[in-house]
C-alpha cells in the first residue's frame, strides 16, 4: 500500500501548537502577556508550513509520515500515521489560517483576563488536536483528534469555571459528544472486524472489493451518530447552544469554523463507504434538513446575539450534511470553508460588540452601534449578506451549489423528493437571511438602548474582522473554480459543472434578498410589528423561543430516569439486595452459632448426657444394620 | 529461544533474582523491628519510612533489571528457579516470570515506593504499617511468580493477612466491619479453591500415579470428566471472581476501600484486584479449558453488567472514595470481558488495562487521600470551587480523571480500545453494550470533577486549603508520567506480553481440543466394548 511520499516535516504542523500550548502556559506563569503572542506565533508557524506543503504537494499525490507504531496486537496494527493530501490541505488551511486570526483577535479580547495563559494554552492544544484530526491517516489518529478537540472544547466552554452553569455546559458538551463517540467506536470495531485494518487507504480498497450492503449501512450509521455529536445535528445538537458559555473567540474558532465541521470532514474522508450506503445517506439528508429547519426557526426568536449565531451554526451545519448526503462532498467542504469565513467573522464581530458593550449579550440592550463601532458593523454586515446567500458573495456560491446538488440527486431514496428537498432548503435559506438581518438591525441600527459606553475594539481585534470579511466576499469565487479538481483524487466529484440557470440563480439570491430586506424593515421601521407577529403565533412563537423544549424533554426522558436508575441501583439493589443478602448470610451464621453455643455450656453433666445419647444411637444403628 | 510454549522453561536463573525480589521486602519487614527503629529512637517514624522506601526502591530496581533482561521474543518462563520443598507430596518452590506476570510484577514493585511515600499520614505505629506493607509486597510478588499450585496458594492466602491488618488497624471508623467482610468473602472463595486444588491433585494422581503441584505438569492431566471440570472451574472462578470483583460479589470492595488507609486503597485497587483475574489467566483457564469455554459467555455477561452497573452506581455516590471504588468495579469489568473473549487483541488489552487501572485509580486514591488529609471529609458536597485554590491538585486530578475515562493518548484508552476491539469479534452484542460504559464513565467522573473543582468556593475551610506539597508532587509525578508514556507509546509493553499470550491462547485451545477428542475416543472405546460384550453374549448363546 503506497501512502505517497514520506515527509518527516509533516509532524511540525501539529507539533508547533503543541509546543505553543506548553510554552504559552509556562511563560504565562511568569508574565501573562507572553502567552498570547507565543500561542499566536505557534499557530502562525503551523500555518506557514501548511501553506508550504500546499504548494509542494503534487496534484493527486500525498505526503505521509509515521513516526512510530502507536500500538499493535495480533493483526491490529495502528501506526501513528499522518497524511497530508488535498482534503487535509484544505482543512489545515482553514484551521491554521482562521486559527491564527482568531489567536490574534484573542490577544485583544482576553487582554484583561487573569487566566489568559490557561486560555492560550487550551487554544493551542485545540489547534494541535484539530490538526491531528484532519492529518490522521487512520481512524485511530483521527479519533485522537476527535476526542482531543472534545476535551479542549470542554475546557474552553468551562473556561470561567467559577460560574457553575458554564462548567455544567462544558460537561454537557463532553458527555453528549461521548454519546456520538460511542457510535464512532462501534464503527471502528465493525470495520476492523470485517477488514482487519483501520487505515483509510487500505479500507478504501477493501471496502469496495467486498459486497455487504447491511454492513456498510451499519458502519455508515454508526459513523453518522459520531458526526451528529461533533457536528451538532439532531438528536445530539443540544450541547452547542450551551457551548456559548465559553469566551467568544472560542465560539468562533471551535464552535463555528473548525471543530463542529469535523463530522463533515469525516464523512468526506470516509466517502468511499458512505457511497455504498444510499439508505443511510437518505436518512442523513432528512436529519440534516430537519436540523437546519429546527435550528433556523429557533434562531428567529432568540435575543442573545451569540445564541442566534449558535443556532445559525447548527442550521448551516445541516446545509453541509445535506450536500454530503447527496454525495457532493466537495460542496460540503466548500460550505465548510465559506462558512468558516463568514461565521468566524460574525462571531468575532459579536465578540467585539460584547467587548465594546461591557459583556452585554442581549440584543435588546444594543442598537445604534453602527456609528460607535463602524468597523465591526460593516464587517458584520458583509458577513450577513454573505451568509444570506446573496450574489456574488462567498455564501452565495456554496449555498447555491448545495441547492443545486440537492435538486440533482440520484439517490434512489431521495430522487423523488428532490423538489421538496430544494424547497425546504430554500426555506432555511430564507430564515437564515431573515434572522441575520434581524440580528444586524437590532445590534447596529436604530438607537442605542443599553447603558454602557460602547466603543470600537482595538486594531488587534478589528484586523481579523477585516480579513475575514474580505474572505467572505471573494472566498467563494476563488474556491469554487479550483476545489472540485483539487479534491478529485480523494473523493467522487459531482455537480461541479455549475449550470447556473437564471431561474435558480435568481431564486436563491431572491430568497436571500427578500429575507434580508424583510428583516431590516421589520426591525428598523416597524418596531411594534415583530411583537405583534410573535403574539399572533402565540404558542408556536413560545415553542420557538423555548427551543422546542428539547432540553427539557431530554432531561425528563433520559437524564432524570438515568439518575433515578442510578440511585435505585445503589440503594435498592446494591445495598438493599446484594449487600443485605451478604449481611443476612453473616447474621444467619451468627444466629446458628448462638443456638449451637448452648450445647457448649462447659457443664460436665451435659457432656455426659451427650455421650450417653451418642452411645445409645450407635447401639441402635449397630443392631439395625 | 523464541519457540517456547506456555510454561516451558526459557531460562533458568543462575542467581535467584526472583527469590531476591520476593523475599527482600519480607527481610525488610523483619529489619524494621531492629532496635534503631523503635519509637524511642525514631519518634516520627522518619527512619522507618526512609528504610522502607529504600527497600522498596531496591526491589523496584531489581524488577527493572528483570524487565531489561527479559527476552521479549520468547513465551516461556524466564529467570526460573526450582527447589524441592516437600518432595513427598510433589510440592516445590517453583517460580518463573513470563509475559503475563512481567508487568504486573513491575506494577507491584512500582506502586510500593509510592505507597511508602504516601504513608506520612499514618500516625499509629508506623513501623507495623510499613512492615505489613512489605510483607504484603512479598505475598503479592510470590502470588504472581509462583508456578507451583501449592506455593501459589500459600502466597495467595498470605496476601490476606497484612491487608487484614492494614484495614483493621489503620482504617476508618467502620474498619472492623469492612475488614471482617473482606476477609470472610475472600476466605470463602479461597477455601473452595483449596478443595478444588486437592481434587485436581487427586485426579492427576489417579492418572499418572504421582503427586505433584507443578502447574506445568497438572495442565497435562486429562483424567477429569467435563462435569468435574465444571465444578472445579466454578470453585476457582468463585475464589477469583470475588477478588476481581465480578458482579455480584463486589460489595466488599466499596467498604474495604472507604475504610482502608490511602496506601491500602492504592495497593488494593492497584494490585490485589488484579490477582483475581491473574488467577483466571494463570490457573483456571489452562487447567479447565472446556469448562472455561462453557462459562465464558456467562462471565462476559457478568463483566458487562459490572461495567454498566458499576458506572451507574458510581454516579449515585456522595463519597469521593466510594465513587472511585465503584468505578473500579466498572473498569475491572472491562478487564474480565477482554480476557474471556480470549483472543490476542482482547487479552493484551485486558492485561494492559490492569496495569493502566493500577496507575490511574492508584493516583485517584492518592489524590483523595491528600485532600482528605486537609479537610477530613470525603463528601463531594463539602467541596466545590477548589480549582482556583489548589491549582496543582486540580490539574493532576484532571489528568487522572481523563486517564480514567480513557481519553486517547492517555493509558486508559489503549487498554479499553484493545479490549473492546478484540471482544467485539467474539461478543458483538455484549461489547456494544459495554461501549455505553464509555459514556457513563465520562458522566460520573466529570460530574465528580465539576462538583469538587468548579463553581464558587462554598465553605470557609476550603478557602485556606494548601496546594500539594513537594513530597506529594513527587509521589504523583511517576504516575503522571506513566499516564502519557503508556498512552502515547505503549508498544514496548505490548510487545513483551505478546509472545506469551499468543502461545498461551494456543495452548489453552489445543488442550481443549485434545480433551474433547479424548472424550470422543473414550466414548468409542466404551461403545466398542459394549459391542464386543454383546457379540460374546451372542456367541455364548449359540
Amino acid at each position: 500500500m503506497s501512502y505517497g511520499t514520506s515527509n518527516a516535516e509533516l509532524i511540525l504542523i501539529p507539533l508547533f501548537p503543541l509546543l505553543g500550548a506548553l510554552l504559552a502556559y509556562l511563560l504565562g506563569l511568569k508574565n501573562r502577556d507572553f502567552s498570547g503572542p507565543v500561542a499566536t506565533l505557534a499557530s502562525l508557524l503551523s500555518f506557514v508550513w501548511v501553506v508550504r506543503f500546499f504548494f509542494e504537494l503534487p496534484s493527486g499525490e500525498s505526503f505521509f509520515y509515521s513516526p512510530f507504531v502507536w500500538f499493535a496486537s495480533g493483526n491490529l496494527n495502528v501506526e501513528f500515521l499522518l497524511t497530508y493530501d488535498q482534503l487535509s490541505a484544505v482543512m489545515c488551511l482553514v484551521i491554521t489560517g482562521i486559527g491564527t486570526l482568531i489567536h490574534l483577535y484573542s490577544v485583544g479580547y482576553m487582554a484583561h483576563d487573569e487566566s489568559r495563559h490557561r486560555f492560550f494554552c487550551y487554544l493551542n492544544l485545540f489547534m494541535f488536536s484539530m490538526l491531528l484530526l484532519v492529518l490522521g491517516g487512520n481512524l485511530l489518529v483521527l479519533f485522537v483528534g476527535w476526542e482531543g478537540v472534545g476535551l479542549c472544547s470542554y475546557l474552553l466552554i468551562g473556561f470561567w469555571y467559577k460560574n457553575l452553569s458554564y462548567a455544567a455546559a462544558g460537561r454537557k458538551a463532553f458527555v453528549v459528544n461521548r454519546i456520538g463517540d460511542a457510535g464512532f467506536l462501534l464503527a471502528i470495531f465493525l470495520l476492523f472486524a470485517n477488514f482487519g485494518t483501520v487505515e483509510f487507504k487500505e479500507l478504501a480498497v477493501s471496502v469496495v472489493d467486498y459486497n455487504n450492503p447491511v454492513l456498510y449501512g451499519l458502519v455508515a450509521l454508526c459513523l453518522f451518530i459520531g458526526a451528529t455529536g461533533k457536528s451538532a445535528q439532531i438528536p445530539l445538537f443540544v450541547w452547542l447552544p450551551d457551548a456559548m458559555a465559553g469566551p467568544t473567540p472560542v465560539s468562533a474558532l471551535i464552535h463555528a469554523a473548525t471543530m463542529v465541521t469535523a463530522g463533515i470532514y469525516m464523512m468526506a474522508r470516509m466517502s468511499f463507504l458512505f457511497e455504498l450506503a444510499p439508505l443511510v445517506m437518505a436518512i442523513i439528508c432528512w436529519v440534516a434538513i430537519a436540523t437546519a429547519l429546527m435550528a433556523a426557526s429557533i434562531a428567529l426568536t432568540q435575543n442573545d446575539i451569540k445564541k442566534v449565531l449558535a443556532y445559525s451554526t447548527v442550521s448551516q451545519l445541516g446545509f453541509m450534511f445535506m450536500a454530503a448526503s447527496v454525495g457532493a462532498y466537495w460542496v460540503a467542504i466548500f460550505h465548510v470553508v465559506t462558512h468558516a469565513f463568514f461565521k468566524a467573522c460574525l462571531f468575532l464581530g459579536a465578540g467585539s460588540v460584547i467587548h465594546g458593550c461591557h459583556h452585554e449579550q442581549d440584543m435588546r440592550q444594543m442598537g445604534g452601534l453602527l456609528k460607535l463601532m463602524p468597523v465591526t458593523a460593516i464587517t458584520y454586515a458583509i458577513s450577513t449578506i454573505s451568509i444570506a446567500g446573496i450574489y456574488p458573495l462567498a455564501g452565495y456560491q456554496s449555498k447555491h451549489a448545495i441547492l443545486h446538488v440537492l435538486g440533482d440527486t440520484t439517490n434512489p431514496y431521495l430522487a423523488q423528493y428532490s423538489g421538496l428537498l430544494v424547497l425546504l432548503a430554500s426555506a432555511v435559506a430564507f430564515m437564515t437571511a431573515f434572522y441575520m438581518a434581524r440580528s444586524f438591525a437590532l445590534t447596529f441600527l436604530g438607537k442605542y438602548r443599553g447603558h454602557a459606553h460602547p466603543h470600537e475594539s482595538p486594531w488587534i481585534m478589528t484586523i481579523p474582522l477585516i480579513v475575514l470579511a474580505f474572505l467572505a466576499v471573494v472566498g467563494g469565487l476563488a474556491i469554487e473554480t479550483t476545489l472540485p479538481q483539487h479534491l478529485s483524487a480523494i473523493m467522487p466529484i459531482i455537480g461541479e459543472q455549475q449550470r447556473v440557470t437564471i431561474v435558480e440563480g435568481i431564486l436563491l439570491s431572491w430568497v436571500g434578498i427578500f429575507g434580508v430586506v424583510l428583516g431590516l424593515v421589520l426591525y428598523t421601521r416597524l418596531y411594534d410589528l415583530p411583537g405583534r407577529i410573535y403574539a399572533f403565533f402565540g404558542l408556536f412563537s413560545k415553542l420557538l423561543y423555548e427551543k422546542y423544549y428539547i432540553d427539557q424533554l431530554y432531561n425528563r426522558l433520559i437524564v432524570q430516569p438515568l439518575e433515578k436508575l442510578s440511585g435505585f441501583l445503589y440503594k435498592a439493589v446494591d445495598q438493599g439486595t446484594i449487600d443485605a443478602t451478604v449481611n443476612g448470610a453473616a447474621a444467619m451464621a451468627q444466629i446458628n452459632g448462638e443456638i449451637l453455643k448452648v450445647s457448649q455450656s462447659g457443664q460436665l453433666k451435659q457432656y455426659a448426657l451427650y455421650i450417653l445419647i451418642g452411645a445409645v444411637l450407635l447401639l441402635v444403628f449397630g443392631f439395625m444394620f | 529461544m523464541g519457540n517456547d510454549n506456555f510454561l516451558d522453561i526459557t531460562s533458568w536463573s543462575a542467581f535467584p533474582w526472583l527469590s531476591a525480589i520476593i523475599f527482600l521486602p519480607l527481610l525488610g519487614a523483619l529489619f524494621l523491628y531492629l532496635p534503631s527503629f523503635r519509637p524511642a529512637h525514631d519518634e516520627s517514624g522518619w527512619r522507618a519510612r526512609n528504610f522502607a522506601l529504600v527497600i522498596s526502591l531496591v526491589v523496584f530496581s531489581l524488577s527493572i533489571f528483570l524487565l531489561a533482561g527479559f527476552s521479549s521474543d520468547s513465551a516461556g518462563l524466564q529467570f526460573a528457579e526450582r527447589l524441592a520443598w516437600i518432595p513427598a507430596y510433589g510440592i516445590s518452590y517453583f517460580v518463573g516470570l513470563d509475559g503475563i506476570s512481567l508487568f504486573l510484577v513491575v506494577l507491584t514493585t512500582f506502586l510500593m515506593p509510592i505507597v511508602v511515600l504516601a504513608s506520612g499520614s499514618v500516625k499509629k505505629d508506623i513501623r507495623a504499617y510499613l512492615a505489613s506493607m512489605l510483607v504484603l509486597e512479598t505475598a503479592m510478588l510470590g502470588t504472581l511468580l509462583a508456578v507451583d499450585v501449592f506455593l501459589f496458594y500459600v502466597f495467595w492466602e498470605l496476601m490476606l493477612f497484612p491487608m487484614y491488618l492494614i484495614i483493621g488497624i489503620w482504617g476508618g471508623k467502620r474498619r472492623i466491619y469492612a475488614t471482617v467482610k473482606f476477609v470472610i468473602y475472600t476466605v470463602v472463595g479461597s477455601l473452595l479453591m483449596l478443595v478444588a486444588i486437592f481434587y485436581l491433585i487427586w485426579s492427576y494422581y489417579n492418572q499418572f500415579g504421582e503427586v505433584t503441584f507443578m502447574l506445568s505438569l497438572l495442565i497435562q492431566g486429562s483424567a477429569l470428566s467435563i462435569q468435574e471440570e465444571v465444578w472445579l472451574f466454578a470453585a476457582f472462578a468463585l475464589a477469583f471472581g470475588i477478588k476481581v470483583p465480578v458482579f455480584p460479589f463486589h460489595t466488599w470492595l466499596p467498604d474495604a476501600h472507604v475504610e482502608a488507609p490511602t496506601g491500602g486503597s492504592v495497593i488494593l485497587a492497584g494490585v490485589l484486584l488484579k490477582m483475581g483475574l491473574y488467577g483466571f489467566i494463570r490457573f483456571a483457564y489452562p487447567l479447565f479449558p472446556r469448562a472455561a469455554e462453557l462459562f465464558a459467555p456467562y462471565l462476559a455477561l457478568l463483566a458487562v453488567i459490572g461495567i454498566i452497573y458499576g458506572a451507574l452506581v458510581a454516579w449515585a455516590q456522595s463519597d469521593i472514595k466510594k465513587l472511585v471504588a465503584y468505578s473500579s468495579v466498572s473498569h475491572l469489568g472491562y478487564c474480565v470481558l477482554g480476557f474471556v473473549a480470549f483472543n490476542i487483541v482482547s487479552t493484551s488489552g485486558s492485561i494492559f488495562q490492569m496495569l493502566s487501572h493500577g496507575v490511574s485509580t492508584g493516583a485517584l486514591f492518592l489524590l483523595v487521600g491528600m485532600i482528605y488529609e486537609r479537610r477530613h471529609t470525603r463528601e463531594i458536597s463539602d467541596y466545590g470551587g477548589l480549582a482556583s485554590i489548589v491549582p496543582i491538585f486540580a490539574f493532576l486530578f484532571l489528568v487522572f480523571t481523563l486517564s480514567s475515562i480513557a481519553l486517547p493518548l492517555t493509558n486508559g484508552f489503549i487498554g479499553e480500545f484493545l479490549i473492546l476491539t478484540g471482544s467485539f469479534l467474539v461478543f458483538p452484542v455484549f461489547t456494544a453494550i459495554a461501549v455505553l460504559g464509555v459514556i457513563l464513565g465520562a458522566i460520573y467522573m466529570l460530574t465528580l470533577y465539576m462538583r469538587t473543582m468548579f463553581g464558587e468556593i462554598n465553605t470557609e475551610e476550603n478557602k485556606t486549603l494548601k496546594d500539594l506539597t513537594g513530597i506529594e508532587i513527587v509521589t504523583l509525578a511517576p504516575l503522571f508520567l506513566l499516564v502519557f508514556y503508556m498512552g502515547v507509546y505503549p508498544q514496548p509493553i505490548l510487545k513483551r506480553m505478546e509472545p506469551t499470550l499468543v502461545s498461551y491462547i494456543e495452548f489453552v485451545e489445543t488442550r481443549r481440543e485434545r480433551l474433547y477428542s479424548l472424550d470422543m475416543q473414550n466414548k468409542n472405546i466404551a461403545f466398542n466394548a459394549d459391542k464386543t460384550l454383546s457379540i460374546d453374549l451372542n456367541g455364548s448363546s449359540l
